[in-house]
């Protein structure tokens, strides 16, 4: 993974001596709050309903073992020994006092690690597939082209104050797993017949208020333009996106308004003062890159163990495990284990201090001291022999990190909601945990197979509501918080957004619309329908039928 | 009083700028707010109103792009003397530098206001006059000009910046250089990080 050398570690303490003068005259009452917040923004510090919450960053998803035992300990320390990962891959702290923040990165940053640009009108952090370099249908590696991006976005000078936030993802597999249709700007890398990387450019989606897929503006980028590239996209937004409302600032208004092919056509005219230019990154830098990225000193394994089969025929609940948080891996002997961060009862992607050492200490025994964060808000574990698997899962399970639910309608990704954030019209996590209440029996849930439910507390979807095939928005109807469920929607290479069924629900509502769509979708399927294929096979109607009934006339009237 | 940073140092101020008269115009809200980011394209200001905007007689003065542009003509003399220079709103598109005719360094101060500081598109602004119009002479940041804003100015290509008047200026020149080495280019022609590490040892 990526090690710091003297120019990152200089750039981290620069950061917190800067932001810690930035804080202190906020105390001394010589900087005020319209001007710190947005300062304080771009650290990650959020004043919230509470308390602050401050947002680290994980670059692409990548940890070491020693830096998760860092989180554990400022949890610890600072905070209520808990922490929550996000959509972003990234982790929030709840409860950090606002005086404390600063020696809070200094404590990051002896790790290398930081809250640079993890909120703000800025590049956000980069997301990228978390089993990238183990994947097997992966066709280039995505990590040395993010890292290349971090350091050109990093207090990037011109785009410090963009008209709203801007988000990037990485995908270079078959299978995209990095959600690039639904970002400011998706990256999609391939190789054409030459084996030469390209970049296929899309831009302009989103999820937000108005959830946009985005378009292919460059289909062909050769790799080593994407700096100057993207660039002159960031310029173009930067000028002439909207920043008289919050709401229609995102690039996909720029991109709507005046069209793919137009935008793209001034990005192209930008794009030539820079082309070329010093920022062109060369084969030897790319390298350098990349040399970060090698695969873990592993041993050769054979593709086949015999304790393992042997387990895998006679204990059940393991086999169940196996089936759901264990995926292939590109070398033989190997897998890559998903640890669920979705135990039944409890809000989804939280973690305690206690946990984050259990992980840490799993990483390093079990898969070279590494692990990364998923946009679905759980861990991975991604270099483990297969002869490992078994005692690996005993000890996951001691920690309540083992549920056997990757994929299932529990393995539900959720917003923080109004419990915690002041953006939020509705809280979401007392509503994960009755519909996993309403949905506890594991039988059933195998049974209704792979499902991907999605909440958000609020238009701004960091849920992901739009590409769940079941979302739940929290919306806010007369002060009193409402639910509206769509669903079909859909993230990977058949990205979709979903279709609202009809007028929202209050929230004990909620657990008794799931089981009535889950149960027209169980009645109506064929064999080898998932939820979302039987969706979109017959459409919204029956499941709209079947949710509302009879009573459908009376909700619109009562609930609008 | 606000000062004026040229380079690195404290600097006399020789030049009076000169803003529009108030146009009288009501102030533009949306629900109620005040619209903070006038809006690129939105009509420039009425013909009477740049007419009425007093330029003084003499010395150095900094107009705003409409009066250059309505009276370039009459200030020919002045502007071959080096007495004039302009200056032009953020929400403003740089290519009205095309309007300027000829060479841009004709002029010996080019301004760009930041009427707020979360207002990013001076940056880009003066990134282009920079860089598309090669402009070498004194660029100047106007307006909310603060000291944690200082270090994306001077990478952008300001090489002057009037100080918004509560700002303290030994702070906003140590602002100048909050970073040592920053990862990427821009204006001020840095070499990128991973450029300058080609040929060291990769950490360990």
């Amino acid at each position: 993974m990526y090690r710091y050398d003297d120019y990152d570690r200089a750039l981290v303490i620069e950061r917190v001596a800067q932001y810690r003068d930035q804080l202190q005259r906020n105390l001394a009452g010589e900087l005020s709050e319209d001007e710190f917040r947005p300062l304080r923004l771009q650290n990650g510090l959020y004043i919230q309903r509470h308390a602050p919450m401050l947002r680290i960053a994980i670059p692409y998803g990548m940890l070491a073992s020693r830096q998760l035992r860092k989180l554990a300990d400022i949890a610890r320390r600072y905070d209520r020994e808990y922490g929550h990962f996000t959509t972003r891959q990234n982790l929030q702290l709840n409860w950090p006092k606002l005086e404390d923040t600063a020696d809070i990165l200094a404590e990051l940053a002896t790790v290398e690690m930081h809250a640079i640009q993890t909120s703000g009108n800025c590049i956000r952090n980069i997301t990228t597939d978390p089993f990238a370099g183990v994947a097997p249908d992966e066709i280039v590696d995505p990590r040395p082209y993010c890292e290349v991006l971090r350091q050109w976005s990093t207090f990037h000078p011109e785009f410090a104050f963009l008209p709203r936030k801007f988000k990037i993802a990485v995908s270079g597999t078959v299978e995209d797993r990095a959600v690039t249709y639904a970002h400011d700007v998706g990256l999609q890398l391939y190789r054409d017949d030459q084996g030469e990387v390209l970049v296929r450019v899309i831009v302009g989606g989103g999820m937000g208020r108005t959830p946009i897929l985005g378009s292919v503006i460059h289909d062909a980028l050769p790799w080593r333009h994407l700096p100057t590239y993207l660039d002159a996209v960031l310029r173009v937004y930067n000028r002439y996106g909207r920043r008289d409302n919050a709401y229609k600032a995102r690039i996909k208004i720029l991109v709507k308004a005046i069209g793919a092919e137009e935008f793209a056509r001034q990005v192209n005219e930008e794009w030539q003062l820079e082309r070329d230019g010093i920022a062109t990154v060369t084969d030897e830098e790319l390298a350098l890159a990349a040399a970060a990225f090698q695969d873990p000193d592993a041993p050769a394994r054979p593709a086949r163990d015999a304790g393992f089969d042997e387990k895998l025929a006679s204990d059940r609940a393991f086999a169940r495990w196996v089936s759901r948080c264990v995926r292939a891996h590109k070398r033989p002997g190997y897998r890559s284990v998903t640890l669920s961060l979705k135990p039944h009862g409890l809000p989804p992607g939280d973690i305690t201090s206690a946990q984050m050492e259990a992980v840490a200490d799993l990483a390093d025994r079990y898969s070279f001291g590494e692990l990364r964060v998923t946009h679905e808000q759980n861990l991975v574990l991604a270099d483990v022999p297969l002869a490992d698997l078994y005692a690996l899962w005993q000890e996951a399970r001691k920690h309540n990190l083992a549920t056997p639910n990757i994929g299932l309608l529990t393995d539900m990704i959720c917003c923080p909601g109004g419990d915690f954030c002041s953006l939020a019209n509705a809280k979401s996590i007392p509503i994960a945990q009755a519909i996993q209440a309403e949905f506890d029996d594991l039988d059933y849930l195998y049974d209704i197979g792979d499902l991907e439910l999605n909440i958000s507390g609020c238009m701004n979807s960091c849920g992901h509501h739009h590409v769940g095939h079941i979302g739940i928005l929290g919306v806010d109807k007369a002060g009193s918080e409402w639910y509206q469920v769509s669903i079909g929607g859909a993230q990977g290479n058949t990205t979709s957004l979903g279709d609202v069924i009809g007028p929202s629900f209050a929230a004990d509502e909620v657990p008794g619309v799931v089981k009535k769509l889950i149960e027209t979708y169980v009645e109506a399927r064929t064999p080898e329908e998932r939820f979302l294929d039987t969706v979109r096979r017959l459409g919204v109607a029956p499941f709209k039928a079947r949710v509302y009934g009879e009573s459908s006339k009376k909700a619109e009237v009562t609930h609008g | 009083m606000a000062d004026l940073i040229r380079g690195e140092a404290l600097a006399h101020d020789e030049w009076a700028w000169v803003k529009l008269p108030d146009s009288g115009e009501p102030v533009r809200k949306s629900a109620g707010k005040v619209v903070l980011f006038k809006l690129t394209g939105e009509p420039a200001a009425a013909d009477d109103v740049i007419d009425r905007c007093e330029v003084p007689a003499t010395g150095k003065v900094l107009i705003p792009l409409s009066v250059w542009l309505r009276r370039h003509e009459a200030l020919a003399a002045r502007v071959a003397a080096g007495e004039i220079g302009v200056w032009l709103d953020s929400h403003k598109p740089a290519e009205l530098a095309d309007s300027l005719g000829g060479d841009l360094n004709r002029l010996p101060l080019i301004g760009v206001n930041f009427p707020k500081f979360i207002d990013g598109r001076g940056f880009s602004v003066g990134f282009i006059l920079r860089n598309r119009y090669g402009y070498r002479n004194e660029m100047r940041a106007l307006g909310d000009v603060l000291r944690d804003q200082m270090f994306f100015f001077r990478r952008t290509g300001f090489d002057a910046y009037l100080l918004r008047a509560d700002q303290k200026p030994e702070r906003c020149i140590a602002a100048l250089k909050d970073f040592s080495t920053p990862y990427q280019t821009s204006t001020d022609g840095n070499v990128p990080v991973f450029r300058r590490r080609i040929g060291q040892k990769v950490p360990a």
